[in-house]
Order: C-alpha cells, then sequence, then structure tokens
C-alpha cells in the first residue's frame, strides 16, 4: 500500500481508484533485489485481490533444457517466477495474455498492466484503461487491487495529441503486407514518443496480429501506451472519436522514404545465409502457430538453421490436441514457452545472422544479446528458415 | 534553488552531470555502478556515491529494479536530480528503502537550476532544500 500511495504521490493524483485486473512483469529476474523484494511480500502473507497474470520470465519452466546459460542464474530466474506464484498470480508467464480468453479486460475496464506490448494492446485495442506499469508497482496494485486516478485511467487523458497519417506515396498493396506493420510501429514510437497518437491511413479493421506487430514495436521505440488507429481500434471510430473532438497538437506525415529508412535500419535488406529464425515475439498467437505450420507445409528447417517459435504454455497447450504442434515439432522448429529468446540464453547460435517478423524483436535482440538481425514477414521467414539464406521480396513497396 | 523530492532523503556528495537522459536498465551496470549505454556521452562513468544529475530517465519499467539493485550492491548513487518527475525511479528508491532501509532521494528541478549544477560541484540535498557549490 505504501508503493500505491507513493506512486499517487508522485503523480499528483486525488484518489485511489479499484482495478479489476493485474498484469504482473515483475518475475523476470534483474538481480538479488528483485528476489528481496517478493520474499517481502511473500513473508508477510501477501496475496493479490485481483486475476493477476504473470509476464514472462527468465526460463522456459517446461523446457528448462533450452537454457544455454549459467545454471544458477537459471535457477534464480525459476525461484522468482515460483515466488509470484506463490502470491496467487495465475503461472501464465506469458507477454500477450490478451491471447488468453480469460484475461482480456473489456472496453473501460481499469486494470494494471505490465510489459509495454500489452500494455498498448489493451489500452488501444481493447479499450481497456492502464498507465504503464511495472517492476514493483504492477504486483503492489494487483496486492492492494487499487491504482493512482491519474494519467490514461482517466477519460480526457485518452485524447489523441497528434495525428500520424500514411503518405500518399506509400502504395494501397503495401496496406495488406505483414511487413509494413512492425515498421510503421516503430517510426510511430519515434514520432509519438510519449504522446497519445492517433494512426490514420489504414485499412478498417486491421487484425488483431497486426496490430500487436504495430503496437509492440511502437512501445520498443517510444514510450507510447496508447495508439488510436482510426477505423479499427474501439475508441477511434472516427478521427474526431480519437481526438474527443478537439484539434490536434501536431500531424506528421510518414512516407515512403521514412519506412524504408526505418525498414533498412532494422535489417530489412538484409540477404544471404542466416543461422536462425526467431518468431513469436509477443508471444505467437494461435492463429499465427496454425499458420506457420502451414507455410512449413511438409517442409523441414535447413540443416544448420533453429528455427524457434516463442509462445505462452496455454496457447501451445491448446496447439497440441490440434496436431499443430506435432506439425511445428516434425518440420525442425523449437517451441518455447514461458520466456523469449532475446532475453534468455536460448539461441544456439545468438550473434546470427537471425531472421525475425518481429519489429520489437530487431529493436533489442542487437543489445541485448548482440545479435545480427534480418527483418522480414512471417512468410519470408518461414521461407528463409528452410531454405537456410535470407528470401524475400525484392520491391518491397513498390506498387 | 528549491524543487520537489519525489523520494526523500538527505545527500551532500559531487555531482555527476550527464549530458544526455539514460535508461538505468540497460544503461547502468548496478554491480559495478558504472553507465554502460555504449551510445552515452558519459559511457564508462560511476555513478556511485556520487549525486546523479540527468535531464531525464527513458525507458524500460525495470529501471526500478535496477536502481534497487544498485542500492543493494552498494553502488548506487547517493541522490538523483531529475529535470521531470519520473516515477519509475521513485520506486526504485522506495522499494530499497523498504528493504535495506537506505535513502536515495530524487530531487525534480526546474531547467535552468538543473543546467547551472557543474560536473564535480557539491550538492547538498538537506532539510533545507539543495545547494550546488
Amino acid at each position: 500500500m505504501r508503493l500505491v500511495v507513493r506512486a499517487a504521490d508522485v503523480l499528483q493524483a486525488e484518489r485511489l481508484i479499484p482495478i479489476r485486473a493485474a498484469h504482473v512483469d515483475s518475475c523476470l529476474y534483474h538481480g538479488q533485489a528483485t528476489l528481496d523484494f517478493v520474499d517481502r511480500l511473500v513473508d508477510g502473507g501477501a496475496a493479490v485481490r485481483v486475476p493477476t497474470t504473470l509476464n514472462v520470465g527468465a526460463v522456459d519452466l517446461l523446457h528448462p533444457e533450452l537454457w544455454r546459460g549459467d545454471p544458477d542464474l537459471a535457477e534464480r530466474g525459476r525461484l522468482l517466477m515460483d515466488r509470484y506464484r506463490a502470491l496467487g498470480c495465475r503461472p501464465t508467464y506469458t507477454c500477450a495474455p490478451y491471447q488468453l480468453a480469460e484475461s482480456r479486460p473489456g472496453l473501460g475496464d481499469q486494470v494494471a498492466w505490465g510489459e509495454s506490448n500489452a500494455i498498448v494492446f489493451a489500452n488501444s485495442v481493447l479499450g481497456a484503461r492502464t498507465n504503464r506499469y511495472g517492476d514493483f508497482l504492477d504486483i503492489a496494485a494487483a496486492v492492494v487491487g487499487l491504482v493512482p486516478d491519474a494519467g490514461l485511467h482517466r477519460t480526457q487523458e485518452r485524447r489523441a495529441r497528434l495525428v500520424i497519417r500514411l503518405g500518399a506515396d506509400v502504395p494501397p498493396a503495401l496496406l495488406d503486407d505483414d511487413g509494413l506493420y512492425p515498421v510503421l510501429g516503430i517510426v510511430v514510437g519515434r514520432v509519438a514518443g510519449g504522446r497519445v497518437a492517433a494512426l490514420d491511413g489504414l485499412p478498417p479493421s486491421v487484425s488483431e496480429d497486426r496490430l500487436k506487430a504495430l503496437g509492440a514495436a511502437a512501445a520498443s521505440s517510444g514510450a507510447v501506451a496508447l495508439l488510436h488507429v482510426i477505423g479499427s481500434t474501439p475508441e477511434a471510430p472516427t478521427q474526431a472519436a480519437a481526438l474527443q473532438d478537439a484539434d490536434p497538437e501536431e500531424e506528421r506525415t510518414v512516407d515512403m522514404a521514412t519506412l524504408r529508412a526505418v525498414r533498412a535500419e532494422l535489417g530489412g535488406d538484409g540477404e544471404g545465409r542466416i543461422v536462425a529464425v526467431s518468431l513469436g515475439t509477443p508471444h505467437a498467437s494461435a492463429a499465427e502457430l496454425t499458420r506457420i505450420a502451414g507455410l512449413l507445409d511438409g517442409q523441414r528447417v535447413a540443416d544448420g538453421v533453429e528455427l524457434l517459435i516463442s509462445t505462452a504454455r496455454d496457447t501451445l497447450a491448446q496447439a497440441e490436441p490440434s496436431g499443430v504442434a506435432e506439425r511445428l515439432r516434425l518440420a525442425g522448429a523449437e517451441l518455447l514457452v514461458d520466456t523469449c529468446s532475446y532475453i534468455a540464453p536460448i539461441l544456439r547460435a545468438p550473434h546470427g545472422p537471425v531472421m525475425t517478423d518481429s519489429g520489437k524483436w530487431a529493436y533489442y535482440a542487437p543489445g541485448n544479446i548482440g545479435a545480427r538481425v534480418v527483418l522480414g514477414t512471417l512468410a519470408e521467414c518461414v521461407a528463409s528458415a528452410v531454405a537456410g539464406q535470407v528470401v524475400r521480396d525484392a520491391n518491397w513497396g513498390t506498387a | 534553488m528549491s524543487g520537489r523530492l519525489i523520494a526523500p532523503g538527505r545527500a551532500r556528495a559531487p555531482a555527476l552531470v550527464l549530458d544526455e537522459p539514460l535508461s538505468l536498465w540497460g544503461g547502468l551496470d548496478p554491480a559495478t555502478g558504472r553507465v554502460i549505454e555504449l551510445r552515452h556521452p558519459q559511457h564508462g562513468a560511476t555513478v556511485s556515491g556520487r549525486v546523479l544529475v540527468l535531464p531525464a530517465a527513458r525507458g524500460s519499467s525495470s529501471s526500478a529494479s535496477v536502481l534497487a539493485e544498485a542500492v543493494r550492491a552498494g553502488t548506487a548513487p547517493a541522490a538523483i536530480v531529475l529535470g521531470e518527475p519520473d516515477l519509475i525511479l521513485a520506486l526504485g528508491a522506495a522499494v530499497a528503502d523498504e528493504l535495506y532501509g537506505v535513502q536515495i532521494p530524487i530531487l525534480v528541478l526546474p531547467a535552468n537550476d538543473l543546467a547551472a549544477i557543474r560536473d564535480g560541484a557539491t550538492v547538498d540535498i538537506g532539510s533545507e532544500g539543495v545547494s550546488a557549490v
């Protein structure tokens, strides 16, 4: 409670409001202090007061043999993940809790979510209300069931300040290319920073998987917590609705030159041999697993190439009876749960070149694990894993 | 000078002035107290025992854990002076206080006061406010 009150004080909030659910990111090990903190909560008899899901931890508890690092560090990571379970949190260990039917908040629901991509998805795609919670405060809010009444919990703070438009030179065909969304997300994050933005120019009803890729990238390059996608997200049926009928403080246009430059920066022009393909950042949805199995279609991953797919343990459990998981394994794919390949020593050859379809992975993996990254679409990544070298459409963005 | 304390405490120590914002997660090694972000102008500087002066914190919420871990390891700055409030660092300081009984005051100053603090100047954050000599 002291932490929640301290937060209210820093945010200059006048009151605390109840939350319906929480998603806790504190279960990823960042040193002994993170263990000391949860021990203090467990020893004090604390328990979560609202339904609480857990974000990824350091290790895959179901496939511990995939860990290639210091065993002592793995043990500490595992211990931390267990301790949060002891507080009554559900052991979901996923960065995409919005893909689990029972953990999806609804329009207007007040929640306290951690993990940047989950925060932007909850606010934008589901219309739930959360600030950017994170280490210590997420679990503190789950234990007391209250948060400061500030920021994105309040209707007026959810108004878009900035309108970002796709330029007239962006060809319509590109709007139906998976490769647009992670690149556009990185651009949006840089332009928006911490501001609420509205994005104009995408077709109506963009799929959840594309919105996931867009938001995760935007929340990597900027402190984006809410992105209204006009025509797709519930608080933005129109531009006027996203702006709450006010005028935008700024309007920006994203042209092809910017998209091409950012795509190149993320490795979108990479060619030649690859040693690994990493998919599922954020965690692959059931639809994505089915799609990857379909794209592999009886082919096998090339010798010397590792195809790693990260997903939630609950999503994997669903993919077992349907046979999708077995089809992926037979094709030579490795399925990773509970963690992610850029925060844990999992990849056989992390320095790469590693191909990914994720703007977020492309943004963080070079710093985190020293990876050289090649960016492609999901289909290009699968084709490349089979070929052992980059297979891609050479004419990206031409009409 | 007067500012707003978002984490309580007192400190008197030489300033380490950072020219750019820093994310402690990925930017500070709590084992050594060194700035490890390669692109940062003060890359390689040691924050331990200094009053860390920076325009803003940024980046991951895991910075709260890094600050608490630096306190545990004895490598933390003596105080932090920021140009804008930062909830993540305030929480890291609050947790370190709860767990280890060590207070790292965090002070928010107006931009012109912040800019007046020279690297190496002795900064005194006390009950009567803040001074830099």
